[in-house]
C-alpha cells in the first residue's frame, strides 16, 4: 500500500489532515510532520526525514509527500533529493482535500502513481 | 586571495551582523511575512557558528556545504533551504580549495543564485532575496571586469544589493507569503532581500 507524509509549518494542520484521511481509511500508513522540534511553527529537516524514512518501511508501494506551502515544499524536497528513492514522491495538490482523497485511494491498492493522480485531481473537486 | 580561516573569519562576522539584525529582519517579516524571519536566520547561524571550530581546518568547500547543511536543518522557514542550497552550491564549486580570489568568489555568487532559483523556481522581479542577489552579482561582476579591487567590488555589490533592497518596496511580492497580501505589500521591503545584503554587507567588512 502507498504511504503518506503530511508535511506542514504545524503539527496540528498535519495531524489534522491525517486524521480526516485516516477516519476513512484507518489502515494506511500515514505521518503527519508538521513544525519544528521545539513545537513552534516552521519546518524542520529532520522531522520529514524521519517521518519518511519510517512510512517508507510499512510503504513498499511507495510514500505519496503532500505539503502545505513555501518551506515545507522546498525542505521536502531537499529531504527526497537526499533519499534518492524514486519511490518517494511530492504531489501539488490542497493540502487536506488532496491528502483525504489521496489516502482513500490508496487503502484501494492503488499504485502511487494513481494515488497522486488523485490528490492532483482534488485540486478540480468545485465545493460551490 | 582569501584561505579558509578568513572564510571562518567572515563566517563569523556573518553570524554576527545576522544577530545584530534579527529584531530588524523579523519586524519587516512580520509586515509582510510570517513573522519569523530574523529568528529564524539566527538560530541557523548559531548553529553554524557552533559547527565552525570542527570543520574550520577543512577546505573551504567543506566549510560551505556544513553551513549550507546547518542552515536547512536549523532555520525553519524558506531561507533556510534557500540559504542553505546557496551555501551548499557554493560549496561544491569550491570542493578542495584551500584559498580563493575574486573569481571564485564570483563563481559562487553565480551558483548561490542558481541554487536559490532552482529551490525557490523564483526570478527576479517578485520581490525576493534575488532582487538583492542579482543586482549585486552583476554589479561585481561589472567593477571586476573594469579591474578594480577586492574592496572596490565588494563595495559595489552592497551597493546595488542596497538599491535591490529599495526596488523591493516599489514592487508586488509574488512570490512567497508576501504574495498572499497582494497589493498590501507594496511600500515594504523584502525580508530575503535584506539578510542577503546583512550578509553581503558583513562579507565586505570582514573581508
Amino acid at each position: 500500500m502507498v504511504g503518506f507524509v503530511l508535511v506542514s509549518h504545524s503539527q496540528k494542520a498535519a495531524e489534522g489532515a491525517a486524521e480526516l484521511g485516516l477516519m476513512m481509511a484507518p489502515s494506511v500508513p500515514v505521518a503527519a510532520a508538521g513544525g519544528m522540534a521545539d513545537g513552534g511553527l516552521g519546518t524542520d529537516y529532520e522531522k520529514i526525514m524521519e517521518a519518511i524514512t519510517s512510512i517508507r518501511e510499512q510503504a513498499p508501494e511507495g510514500v505519496l509527500v503532500i505539503m502545505d506551502m513555501g518551506s515545507s515544499c522546498m525542505t521536502a524536497s531537499m529531504v527526497i533529493e537526499d533519499l534518492g528513492d524514486e519511490g518517494i514522491v511530492m504531489v501539488d495538490c490542497p493540502f487536506i482535500e488532496g491528502a483525504v482523497a489521496a489516502i482513500v485511494e490508496a487503502e484501494g491498492g492503488s499504485s502511487l502513481e494513481e494515488v497522486k493522480q488523485t490528490a492532483e485531481d482534488a485540486r478540480e473537486v468545485r465545493k460551490l | 586571495m582569501t584561505d579558509n580561516a578568513k572564510v571562518v573569519a567572515i563566517l563569523t562576522a556573518m553570524k554576527e551582523a545576522i544577530d545584530e539584525n534579527a529584531q530588524f529582519l523579523t519586524d519587516l517579516d512580520a509586515a509582510i511575512g510570517d513573522n519569523d524571519h530574523g529568528i529564524n536566520m539566527a538560530r541557523g547561524f548559531k548553529k553554524v557558528e557552533a559547527d565552525l571550530p570542527g570543520v574550520a581546518a577543512k577546505d573551504i568547500g567543506a566549510i560551505l556545504k556544513k553551513v549550507g547543511m546547518d542552515l536547512v536543518s536549523t532555520v525553519g522557514g524558506s531561507s533556510g533551504p534557500l540559504y542553505g542550497t546557496a551555501f551548499m552550491k557554493a560549496g561544491a564549486k569550491t570542493a578542495g580549495k584551500m584559498e580563493i580570489g575574486m573569481d571564485d568568489f564570483l563563481v559562487m555568487i553565480d551558483e548561490a543564485i542558481g541554487g536559490v532559483q532552482m529551490r525557490g523556481k523564483a526570478v527576479a522581479g517578485e520581490k525576493t532575496m534575488l532582487d538583492a542577489m542579482m543586482p549585486a552579482r552583476d554589479a561585481m561582476k561589472a567593477a571586476a571586469a573594469e579591474g578594480k579591487g577586492v574592496r572596490e567590488v565588494l563595495d559595489a555589490g552592497v551597493a546595488a544589493a542596497e538599491a535591490g533592497v529599495e526596488y523591493t518596496k516599489t514592487i508586488i511580492a509574488t512570490k512567497g507569503r508576501a504574495s498572499y497580501l497582494g497589493e498590501r505589500s507594496i511600500g515594504h521591503q523584502d525580508p530575503g532581500a535584506t539578510s542577503f545584503t546583512v550578509l553581503l554587507k558583513a562579507i565586505a567588512s570582514a573581508y
